[in-house]
């Protein structure tokens, strides 16, 4: 009964946080948190909650980076490409970790392990070039040290 | 404080809406104004208005892209930009307020680099097929590009774009090509502000912007309603209608009315020759605003349909074959055996019945012919089915048999009670205006055995939903009143001055008897007690009151009670005769309001003056030249019996299709059968027609001249776009078949026959086509008491001088609930098909709704093995049909309900032959029947395997091929 929980998890995000003021965000955010994605066939549940259109909140999921409606990876690597980083070598990362897990952006690895995607600054730019990787973010990284990031995810020693 | 005149020329865009409501625009009211100066020219405009459209009103036109006059400012295409003396930068025009003293240029070689900037960015990502692009000659961008005098793309056409976007085809009647949109969300915020419907967004961000139905959908997948409104925004070619795709822009346009609901918006037809290409709402129109519905917008390709009938056929017997003949021999053949008849039963064995589809001429008409003509007032018209309740109720009570309102007025409305209606569907212009208001903050009451979308849709909550059972709208109307009165909650002021005394003081007395308190009635209505007391409270209270009600509260064996009922509401707290109040009954067909007014029932003249009234009949006596019957003749039910019992053998039907309409299907196949000659005037082989032994082919509203009179008593003129297709006007076949019966008519334009009205109705007076040709259209009474009309009744006092208080006392239905009919079986109508059918089921609204369904709670369901899609067999006393199920909570437990668009369906086999007490309006909202499931899943009831075999038989005797419905 995956569906049912899925649903659940959708529902009782609703109920925690539907008296808020602009109850829509924090909603959203923690379908993610919880199910690291918003399943579309719940967006209904969503919509009706707030007396919204289904279009109203698709918009919203489809305008953020942070959300997503198809499962990501279980771990997500955000490299940054805005301004800073990009002056400080950010494009070679980024070369690196995509030959790394042989994906693009915004793709996931075939065994589910890692979602790779674009970030447009992590305003850690005194640091540059940053990667973030799940909640943590790494400054100065380098080809080498963003490589050994990921094999320390992938064995587990993250 | 000033009056402003109202810029309003229609074929100009000023950017952003006028600061000033509507309402206070008609009424010419005084308003706060500012003085600045646009390049300048010193511009004075009402507080609020934006440097937009303060500059468009001095005709200094500043591009955009983003900006159109029906929608908020929104400030994206930064095309609009101006400079202002004393401020940094460029900003938006249209987003910008005009202040006194400003100082605005919006012409400079800077501003035009900026302009010609952004204009290279949009055109760098945009197909450079001009030439054969559908909106070629109607496109904003295309205007644009020439305005800011574009003449290279710095850029180049190579990079990353969207030129290669896939078309959406999947509505019937547009077309969505993201290749040409330049994202400026105007037909998101069409859908939005517009029609209230929010089925748009915009998907992703930046250059991954891209417009959405619904969650990345399809359109016709969406909830997209295909109201049109995005279509009508949309500055490019993106959301275009198929009609132009196909056929290119119009080369001229007439501005006519919408022969659907009675809103009774205003339309451009916009034509090819006389050739119909599109119908866009006409933005002065006075009832709709600018916007539109599916039907009116899209749906009228039923007028060229090859299903029209455009010869005169006669025959002796229905079992024969049609033969076409000529007019005069038809208006022969006609009146000849209409004559003959007369001699052998006698001057009252025959009549007519006129549509509230036809204009106030041709109704106007077939009252004279059958007074004047037949010699007896047996005319009846089909608001008899549907409005007559109202039409009597409001006449005991307020004065006048009419709504007290124009549309417009919902904009002041702080509370609105919804009745029996469903706005949403079957009145959707307005619908959609009373969402506005509602987002913008007023509050709703829903009164309805079923959840109507306006109990709970997208930025739409009713307060209030109050889920009655069908048939006790009485009890629940006096409750209302008998908590307002208990918690001494009403205007005694008001009723002290406006009302009589002594009926006050006798409803008072009989409201305040603890029957009706919300306790007692609980048991009655099923609305819970505290429910209703809330609502009744916040009706009395909540500031402007206004009620809107429909079928649900007329078409009841009590309709004209409740009507009274409502009436005595809307006095007890005062909310009558100012904007934003009153009693507003949505009126079902385009001309019901018309059709009434024009003494098409058998106890009325025109201007609902009775026919036994002496002085009044004199004044017909004198104008038509002959004596006229002073006894009121039959109505339709009376016809229908009479024709049974063989008394009654010569009836002409114009426009109407009794046989699907009027209940009880069975009893009105019984009588048709009867007749020696039944005429029928239609555009199509309807299902009266099949019955009938003379056809005279009638004109679309496209096809002829006229007027429509529209639920706010609104006459607006109908314009000939196209010759009639069978060669006559409705009006002239009348006035053909009435020549032949011996009443000379010689009327050489339907101007003439207004002319004649105005001379005989006071409350039509001051009437003209001209004056309809400059003003637009103009709300009755216009007389010399009112020489502009009347957008708002009884202001000073009522029509019948004090307004009536009238004794309301709940009598439960004849139609009661048994063990062998445990359930209620009520009936409405859905948004996409209008009434029988026979114009919207000969368009590609099928796409939404090919069939009727049944509507049933999924406890009722589950207790009789029905699934979702089952086909079910639905059992009253008077018939019984099979149709498909629909599961759903709309309904509460042992209501079901279903529409009839579609004669196969049967709807009128099951309702019964109950009526309204005092104007024998069909009881169609409540009839007790048994729902099971059939096994046989194609197996039809008896009556629909006649029914199919019997259109067989006509068909073939007209030689009609008909297709299968898309």
């Amino acid at each position: 009964m995956i569906a049912n929980t899925k649903h659940q998890t959708v529902l009782s995000a609703i109920e925690a946080n539907q008296h808020l003021e602009g109850a829509m965000l924090p909603i959203l955010h923690q379908i993610q948190h919880d199910l690291g994605h918003i399943p579309s066939e719940h967006v209904i549940d969503i919509a009706q909650a707030l007396n919204v259109s289904r279009a109203e909140v698709h918009g919203v999921i489809s305008f953020y980076h942070s959300f997503t409606t198809s499962p990501k990876g279980k771990h997500v690597i955000e490299v940054c490409r805005a301004e800073s980083c990009q002056a400080k070598g950010g494009r070679a990362i980024e070369a690196a970790v995509k030959a790394k897990l042989g994906i693009d952006f915004e793709q996931t690895t075939d065994d589910g392990e890692i979602t790779l995607e674009p970030v447009y600054c992590l305003g850690n730019c005194g640091c540059s070039p940053a990667v973030k990787i799940n909640s943590d973010v790494y400054g100065r990284v380098t080809t080498d040290s963003v490589e050994n990031l990921i094999d320390g995810l992938l064995t587990g020693q993250h | 404080m000033i009056r402003v005149e109202h810029p309003n020329d229609p074929n100009k865009d000023y950017g952003t809406p006028s600061s000033v409501s509507l309402a206070d625009i008609a009424d010419g009211a005084y308003v706060e104004t500012i003085t600045g100066y646009i390049d300048g020219v010193s511009v004075t405009v009402p507080v609020g208005t934006s440097v937009m459209r303060a500059a468009a009103i001095a005709d200094i036109n500043i591009p955009k892209l983003c900006a159109t006059d029906s929608l908020d400012a929104f400030g994206s295409c930064r095309l609009c930009l101006v400079q202002i003396e004393g401020r940094r930068g460029s900003p938006a025009s249209c987003t910008t307020p005009f202040e006194d003293g400003m100082r605005v240029t919006t012409q400079n070689s800077e501003l035009a680099d900026l302009r010609r900037g952004v204009m290279e960015l949009y055109i760098s990502d945009h197909p450079l097929d001009c030439l054969t692009c559908s909106a070629n000659g109607d496109c904003e961008l295309q205007d644009m590009a020439g305005v800011v005098g574009l003449r290279e793309v710095r850029y180049g056409y190579e990079g990353e774009n969207h030129l290669d976007e896939v078309k959406d085809e999947s509505n019937p009647y547009f077309t969505f090509d993201p290749s040409k949109c330049i994202t400026c969300s105007r037909c998101v915020r069409a859908c939005e502000e517009t029609q209230g419907t929010f089925a748009l967004t915009i998907e992703n961000r930046g250059f991954k912007s891209k417009v959405s139905a619904g969650q990345s959908q399809d359109f016709i997948d969406s909830e997209c309603v295909s109201c049109g409104a995005c279509v009508q925004a949309c500055p490019t070619a993106t959301l275009s209608e198929k009609s132009i795709i196909e056929a290119g822009q119009p080369e001229h346009s007439k501005v006519t009315t919408c022969a659907y609901c009675g809103v009774g918006c205003a339309f451009k037809a916009e034509m090819k020759g006389e050739e119909l290409v599109r119908m866009t709402p006409y933005k002065n129109g006075e009832a709709n605003r600018g916007h539109s519905c599916v039907k009116g917008r899209f749906a009228f390709g039923y007028a060229t349909h090859k299903e029209r009938i455009t010869t005169p056929m006669i025959r002796d017997t229905i079992n024969d074959q049609w033969q076409p003949v000529s007019w005069e021999e038809a208006f022969e053949f006609a009146a000849e055996k209409l004559k003959a008849i007369q001699t052998q039963y006698g001057r009252k064995s025959i009549g007519g019945i006129s549509s509230s589809r036809c204009t106030n001429e041709e109704v106007y008409l077939v009252q004279k012919m059958v007074r004047a003509g037949f010699g007896n007032n047996n005319v009846d018209t089909c608001a008899r089915v549907c409005h007559s309740p109202t039409g009597y109720g409001l006449k005991q009570t307020l004065g006048e048999s009419a709504g007290t309102q124009n549309f417009d007025s919902v904009e002041d409305c702080d509370i609105a009670m919804v009745m029996g209606a469903n706005p949403t569907d079957a009145h959707p212009v307005f619908g959609s205006r009373l969402k506005k208001r509602l987002r913008e903050g007023a509050k709703l009451i829903v009164v309805d055995p079923r959840r109507i979308d306006l109990v709970k849709s997208p930025h739409i909550n009713a307060e209030h939903h109050l889920k009655l059972l069908p048939g006790t709208n009485v009890a629940f109307i006096n409750t209302m009143a008998h908590v307002i009165v208990r918690d001494k909650l009403f205007d005694e002021d008001f009723v002290n001055q406006r009302c009589e005394e002594d009926a006050f003081k006798e409803w008072l007395a009989f409201i305040s008897d603890d029957k009706h308190s919300p306790e007692n009635s609980e048991a009655i209505t099923g609305i819970p007690a505290a429910d209703i007391t809330a609502a009744a409270r916040l009706y009395a209270t909540g500031g402007n009151a206004a009620i809107y009600y429909g079928l649900g509260v007329t078409e009841h064996s009590q309709g004209s009670t409740t009507v009274m009922g409502i009436a005595n509401l809307a006095m007890l707290t005062g909310n009558i005769g100012r904007r934003g109040v009153g009693v507003n009954p949505l009126r079902g067909q385009n001309n019901v309001q018309g059709s009434c007014d024009m003494g098409s029932f058998p106890h009325e003249l025109p201007g609902y003056r009775s026919v036994a009234d002496d002085e009044v009949r004199a004044t017909f006596e004198s104008a038509w030249g002959l004596n006229l019957d002073n006894e009121p003749g039959y109505r339709i039910n009376n016809m229908l019996d009479a024709a049974v019992a063989g008394q009654y053998k010569g009836l002409y039907v114009q426009g109407e299709d009794i046989a699907q309409s009027d209940p009880n299907t069975k009893h009105v196949e019984a009588a048709l059968m009867n007749l020696d000659c039944l005429i029928v005037q239609d555009l199509f082989l309807n299902e009266t027609a099949k019955f009938a032994t003379v056809f005279l082919p009638g004109a679309s509203f496209l096809e002829k001249n006229g007027t429509f009179t529209n639920a706010e008593r609104r006459i607006s003129p109908v314009r000939k776009v196209m010759k009639p297709l069978a060669g006559k006007e409705d009006w002239e076949v009348t006035q053909g078949l009435c020549n032949a019966m011996g009443f000379e008519m010689n009327y050489s334009h339907p101007r003439e026959i207004m002319q004649e009205i105005a001379s005989l109705t006071p409350t039509f007076t001051n009437v003209t086509y001209e004056r309809l040709d400059k003003e637009g259209s103009i709300q009755w009474p216009c007389n010399d008491e009112a020489p502009d009309g009347t957008p708002t009744m009884h202001i000073e006092e009522f029509v019948r001088g004090k307004g009536l208080f009238k004794v309301t006392e709940y009598v439960p239905t004849d139609e009661k609930v048994t063990r062998r009919f445990p359930m209620l079986l009520t009936t409405g109508r859905i948004l996409s098909q209008y009434n029988v059918g026979a114009q919207t089921r000969r368009t590609e609204n099928n796409a939404w709704h090919d069939k009727d369904l049944l509507e049933i709670h999924p406890s009722d369901a589950t207790d009789r093995g029905i699934v979702n899609g089952d086909r079910v067999k639905i059992q009253s006393r008077s018939g019984e049909t099979h149709l498909t199920a629909h599961v759903t909570e709309r309904v509460q437990p042992s209501v079901v309900y279903t529409t009839f668009h579609h004669p196969e369906s049967g709807a009128n086999v099951i309702t019964t032959d109950n009526s309204d007490w005092a104007t024998n309006c069909p009881e169609y909202k409540v009839t007790a029947v048994q729902v099971s499931k059939v096994i046989v899943a194609t197996e039809n009831s008896q009556w629909q395997q006649q029914f199919e075999s019997f259109t067989e038989k006509q068909l073939e005797l007209a030689e009609i091929e008909t297709e299968e419905p898309a």
